[in-house]
């Protein structure tokens, strides 16, 4: 047993990677979970151990980094990884300690875990024997008292084991996933978000399709444009929907911010000149509106849109296509954050400061949650937060360079959300019958013209009513599609009020944002048995009984 | 044609050589590489569905390939709900088409 802090890293991408290392130099003990048997996150998303490749490198950017990062952290004595790790909910303050105290007899009854899941690279870990030592510690140093609970084993599994740690400080690295709105048929086989294609390319060494349509917003196309090609696909298509002069003022103001990232301009320019060698053709201003196909995709309809991605009348044009990939931009994953107590922004970020740091003591976050800023600024951002959360001097020389790294590509960030941020016009490309909530297969039409008849314009109201983003993916894919036409809706009906705000999100700020479709006490889906056994071993959080909506839980709210 | 395996011959990053597993669709036997997923066993096949939904009886495969949205589960070794995008296939996996019926209205 040592004294050095705990910190407790979530998510095994560049940003919790980063963090994780620096933590490390500044004399932490650092434990990292990955909810994958793989590190790396989406952005080194590559073939698993079991199937491995001669030069996986061929495939990254920054491949080599990773592998040493990686290595330090799996040859590192005071570190700790733990892969296949799904949390499923975090306390903090009183809850947390109440639930310290039933700490010692889960730990008893289960001193290890018995088998280690997946592949090699996974350890096996002893429960986190330092929790109650570190309560005082945690005290001393006027931080919240946070409690996560984790379950280990192959995805979606039925006997997953429990594990709940309270580190000293915590540093939330979840990432973000595809933005993908809403258009006609884009519920048929065939249709994937853009990082689907491109994890299957990395992860599986599959190609979605022979003719395939890319289509939607930011930098990111260009990437799965490239994987796609790599994958012996014919890309028919980037369809870009920010309109040019809108692209060219996002990028080509303060010209000197792009250079100072500079990591991103070889990146780009790569990109770049691979549209060039495969003559893939790249619009802008074009948006795809509509999936055609009976049980798969066999053709899709792209059409011109305007500076608000309003579809312009008499520009639709039909491609012949096998399969699409679709992304507008990116949704931070924040609902670990929102759990822990973070503030969020007004655009809907993780708020922190220029070292990391929450609006929780003791709680960090970096990397996409924080803001869409990329792998480089992700690496900065951990880096720092590692360093931070374990203890580190912010004024320590050997931060210098990330903290000024760091400041880059916030101003990137910025950029690309100036010339790639969704525009409100898209909602012009649905039609009534076009699905919103793809779980519970909610139609536009019924989120809309619910709107109207019953002047409801609570989310949750709303949710209630349509079963919209109720399902089983707890709204990641439609949540804030859903809170967009019920805004739209609404300004044709009645006049907006208060009610967006989430229940127990009240009073603290009235313009802040409805945060409802990103909360999620009950953090992933896990199964009644493995709930049952985690109240039998007294490990379920006392405060988070409410049951996710799920669906074993629908008849009995029918 | 749809979704298909690369051909390791083509594969800029030269493939090693990996076992071959074999896993059953509702008794259809597929073969695959340990180390895909199911769902990456499965696309390669050229199948894309395996799923049926419950309002409209229409068929779901892959949509974010990375775990958000739950649109891939299946039924593997008779345990239900389980994301095809993120389960590691093991050899003998038999998996079965989910659909899961409405509740009857009782009103």
């Amino acid at each position: 047993m040592t004294d050095a802090r705990h910190v407790l890293v979530v998510g095994g991408g560049p940003a919790g990677l980063a963090a994780a290392e620096s933590a490390l130099a500044a004399g932490a003990r650092v434990t990292l979970l990955d909810s994958s048997d793989e590190l790396g996150g989406q952005y080194w998303r590559h073939l698993p151990s079991a199937r491995p490749a001669a030069h996986e490198e061929r495939l990254h950017h920054g491949w080599q980094g990773f592998v040493r990062r990686r290595g330090v952290l799996a040859q590192h004595p005071d570190c700790t990884i733990v892969t296949e790790a799904q949390v499923w909910a975090i306390e903090t303050g009183d809850a947390a300690r109440d639930s310290a105290a039933t700490l010692h007899a889960a730990r008893d009854s289960a001193a290890t875990l018995d088998a280690s899941p997946g592949d090699a690279a996974t350890r096996v870990v002893p429960r986190d024997g330092a929790a109650a030592e570190n309560a005082a510690a945690e005290n001393a140093a006027g931080a919240v008292s946070v409690t996560v609970h984790v379950l280990v084993g192959p995805p979606d599994g039925t006997d997953r084991e429990p594990q709940t740690y309270r580190p000293d400080a915590l540093v939330l690295a979840t990432g973000a996933h595809d933005r993908t709105l809403p258009f006609p048929g884009w519920q048929l086989p065939g249709v994937y978000s853009a990082g689907a294609a491109q994890a299957l390319a990395k992860g599986e060494r599959v190609s979605i399709g022979d003719r395939v349509v890319i289509a939607g917003a930011g930098p990111f196309l260009l990437p799965v444009a490239k994987s796609l090609t790599q994958t012996g696909a014919r890309v028919v298509g980037v369809f870009e929907a920010s309109t040019p002069a809108r692209l060219l003022r996002g990028w080509s103001s303060k010209p000197l911010e792009l250079l100072g990232a500079r990591g991103k301009a070889p990146e780009l320019v790569d990109y770049a000149l691979g549209h060039l060698r495969h003559r893939i053709p790249y619009r802008t201003g074009w948006a795809v509106v509509e999936a055609h196909g009976t049980d798969r995709v066999d053709s899709v309809t792209v059409q011109k849109v305007d500076a608000s991605w309003a579809p312009i009348p008499g520009t639709r044009r039909r491609i012949a296509a096998d399969a699409v990939a679709v992304s507008h931009g990116f949704t931070p994953r924040l609902e670990l954050a929102i759990a822990a107590g973070c503030d969020i922004t007004s655009d809907r970020f993780v708020r922190v400061d220029d070292l990391g740091r929450t609006s929780v003591p003791g709680v960090f976050a970096a990397g996409e949650i924080t803001s869409i800023g990329g792998a480089d600024a992700a690496l900065a951002e951990g880096s720092v937060a590692g360093h931070v959360a374990a203890g580190g001097d912010p004024a320590d020389v050997s931060l210098r360079a990330d903290r000024r790294r760091r400041r880059t590509f916030t101003a990137f960030a910025a950029r690309l959300e100036r010339a790639h941020g969704i525009r409100s016009g898209w909602t012009g490309w649905l039609r009534d019958d076009t699905i919103a909530c793809r779980c519970e297969e909610v139609s536009c039409g019924t989120i809309r013209s619910t709107v109207r008849r019953t002047a409801q314009t609570g989310v949750r109201s709303v949710k209630l009513t349509t079963r919209a983003g109720l399902g089983i993916c707890q709204a990641r894919i439609c949540g804030r599609t859903v809170e967009e036409l019920i805004r739209t809706a609404e300004h044709d009906a009645i006049t907006p009020d208060a009610s967006l705000s989430a229940p127990g999100d009240s009073g603290k700020d009235p313009i802040r944002p409805p945060v409802s479709t990103d909360r999620r006490p009950i953090v992933s889906p896990i199964r009644l048995g493995e709930l049952a056994g985690l109240a039998a071993s007294a490990q379920l959080p006392p405060d988070h009984l409410d049951l996710p909506d799920a669906r074993p839980a629908r008849s009995a709210e029918d | 044609m749809a979704a298909r395996m690369i051909r390791a011959s083509n594969d800029p990053v030269q493939p090693l050589t990996a076992d071959r597993i074999g896993l059953t669709l509702d008794g259809t036997p597929h073969e695959g590489l340990r180390g895909q997923t199911i769902a990456g066993v499965l696309l390669a096949e050229g199948v894309l569905s395996w799923r049926r939904t419950s309002v409209g009886d229409s068929p779901r495969g892959v949509f974010c390939g990375i775990g958000v949205c739950f649109d891939c589960i299946v039924e593997v070794n008779g345990v239900r709900d389980i994301r095809a995008c993120q389960r590691r296939a093991q050899d003998g996996d038999v998996v079965r088409t989910q659909h899961d019926e409405l509740p009857e209205v009782t009103s």
